[in-house]
């Protein structure tokens, strides 16, 4: 029997701990957003984008959130642009353009790999965050969470009717920048508890978890807050144990939620349809 | 039915009489594509406007330029003497989407959407307050929706999905009210209750300016017409601008057109005719002997 208590003896498990329980839960309230407009992808792209920023960032002797924001932006702007400017759908400009910034980001990581440890960029590195990084990570969660608290309403209208926020004097616009540089920030503070590869799911599962268990958005906002902060947390203490990579431990205890919530939903799960078909079907 | 309920508070109420007036306005899309040209007319307090033309003859583009989706390459559009921007400001404009615009997976309850409307006369934290959960109340109940109002939007059929629409609208006590579409897809039942509440309001001094290509109730409820192909063909009063040589005009070989008359409807020298005009379930009807004869229309048609 482990000493379960054990990982809070240990300073860097305390700091993996909760760091990681701010960042999964400032991702979890953009998760809400970002897959009901069908736009889960571009949080897989800025993952991969802010890539050769970070890499850059750490050469130069900068603090990697301002590397990693800049690659970010720069993504987007191309994204905006090779949309606007050719015939090609969605996905495929999504795709080119964020598999052009990873491979620029590994191989500027190759060219010199004592600076920049390319494990800790694509898998994370939470046990092993410096107290510099954890000042960074504090700043943008707390910042983003103190703006999504203002803005939640406003910016819940602009995804839900466009048109209508204008009418209420809203800038829509606005509102959706403002949205992407939250995400493109947070996506940066991801990296560090979970790495590129998986911060995708750090920023749609749990949104899509909620989705299945509620049916209004302030709830909805709730739930995947929660799922977001406990998995993180749980996912850091129970790496302690496993001796395993915390991003993995973290996106697989949000599957596993997820599938739960799949299955078992009171309403939207796969057994309570089932059980409304058989129930309509004998009353008919 | 209580109208002094739905006269807007003057605290906030910036015009109790609106009025619209689009002036030669001209929208070009970045492709090139010149959506409207010079389109001008307007409309004043007290009214429900028919904004009739077919499919991409500049409808949506137009109501894009009054909620200032859209910058006008040339023209202005003045609302009750204010610019788009400013009039927005005021919740002065309200909008009842087409139902192909709207999210029906979003995860919001009915009530929640009517509180929509609401939004822009919240503070900085968006706390609803009595006064907006009461206008909310009020906006359900007129609507006939209240006993759904805990329902998730998409559990609804298409005519009570156009009531919480609605419902939105009256909750934003918008002095002009657009409506896209509101007949699409939506029982009688609902039709004839929307018209209902459209006249109303009109009592109560709205503004509304509906799109719609159900020509047969054009003529049933609205007081005002607004024809366009790419920009605006005619413009006034139903029985001036809504006959049958404009909609001939304004639908140009895009209406199902027939003519019944001669021997074929009249047994004696009689030389009036049946005149059809459809492009779906509800086709317009003229009898006469001329084009410039009045719209046959099933049930009272407006007197203004």
């Amino acid at each position: 029997m482990p000493d379960l208590l054990a990982p809070f003896a240990y300073d860097y498990m305390v700091k993996a701990i909760w760091v990681s329980a701010l960042v999964g839960a400032v991702c979890a309230f953009l998760s809400a957003y970002l897959m009901l407009k069908g736009w889960s992808l571009i949080g897989d792209a800025l993952g991969h984008a802010v890539v050769p920023g970070v890499a850059g960032a750490y050469m130069l002797g900068l603090p990697y959130a301002v590397g990693a924001f800049f690659a970010g932006g720069l993504a987007a702007a191309a994204m905006v642009l090779v949309r606007q400017r050719t015939r090609l759908r969605e996905d495929a400009v999504i795709g080119i353009v964020f598999t052009s910034f990873f491979a620029l980001g590994l191989f500027m990581v190759s060219l010199n790999p004592t600076a920049v440890d390319v494990q800790s960029i694509v898998l994370g590195n939470i046990l092993g965050i410096s107290d510099a990084d954890v000042v960074q990570v504090m700043i943008i969660s707390l910042v983003s969470l103190a703006v999504l608290l203002a803005k939640w309403k406003d910016l819940m209208l602009v995804f839900f009717d466009e048109n209508h926020a204008r009418t209420v004097g809203l800038n829509p616009r606005a509102l959706q920048i403002l949205f992407f540089a939250l995400l493109a920030a947070c996506t940066v503070a991801a990296l560090q508890t979970v790495g590129s590869i998986l911060v995708i799911a750090m920023v749609v599962t749990p949104g899509a978890t909620a989705y299945l268990l509620t049916d209004r958005f302030q709830v909805l906002l709730v739930l995947a807050v929660l799922l977001g902060a406990v998995t993180a947390a749980l996912g850091a203490y129970v790496s302690f144990f496993l001796d395993g990579a915390t991003g993995g431990i973290i996106v697989t205890l949000q599957t596993a939620l997820f599938l739960l919530a799949f299955f078992f939903a009171p309403k939207h799960g796969r057994f309570a349809a089932r059980r409304r078909a058989l129930a309509t079907r004998e009353a008919n | 039915m209580n109208l002094a309920a739905t006269v807007p508070d003057e605290a906030w109420n910036p015009v109790a009489l609106p009025s619209l007036r689009v002036e030669g306005v001209t929208v070009v899309y970045p492709n090139g594509n010149v959506a409207l040209r010079e389109a001008s007319f307007s409309l004043g307090a007290g009214t429900i406007a028919g904004l009739v033309g077919v499919n991409g003859s500049g409808k949506s583009t137009l109501f894009k330029s009054i909620m200032g989706f859209v910058r006008p390459s040339a023209g202005r559009v003045e609302i009750s003497g204010m610019s788009v921007q400013q009039a927005l400001k005021q919740n002065i404009i309200a909008y009842v989407p087409q139902a192909e615009e709207v999210d029906w997976n979003f995860p919001v309850l009915v009530e929640d959407v009517v509180m929509m409307g609401r939004q822009g006369h919240m503070g900085f934290f968006r706390m609803p307050s009595a006064r907006d959960r009461a206008l909310v109340d009020t906006a359900l109940e007129r609507v006939g929706m209240t006993e759904y109002r805990k329902r998730q939007i998409g559990e609804l059929s298409g005519g009570q999905k156009k009531r919480v629409f609605l419902a939105r609208a009256l909750a934003q006590e918008g002095r002009i009210i657009l409506l896209d579409e509101p007949f699409t897809g939506v029982d009688v039942k609902t039709e004839t209750a929307i018209i209902e509440l459209m006249r109303e309001l009109r009592a109560s001094g709205h503004l509304m300016l509906v799109s719609t290509h159900n020509l047969g109730s054009v003529p049933d409820f609205c007081d005002q017409v607004v024809l366009v192909n790419r920009t605006v063909l005619a413009a006034g009063p139903t029985a001036d601008v809504f006959t049958q040589d404009n909609l001939e005009k304004a639908f140009g070989g895009v209406l199902r057109h027939f003519h019944l008359g001669g021997s074929d409807l009249h047994d004696d020298g009689d030389a009036r005719r049946v005149t059809v005009l459809t492009d779906d379930e509800r086709p317009v009807v003229f009898y006469g002997e001329h084009n410039t004869s009045r719209p046959a229309s099933p049930t009272p048609r407006e007197e203004k």
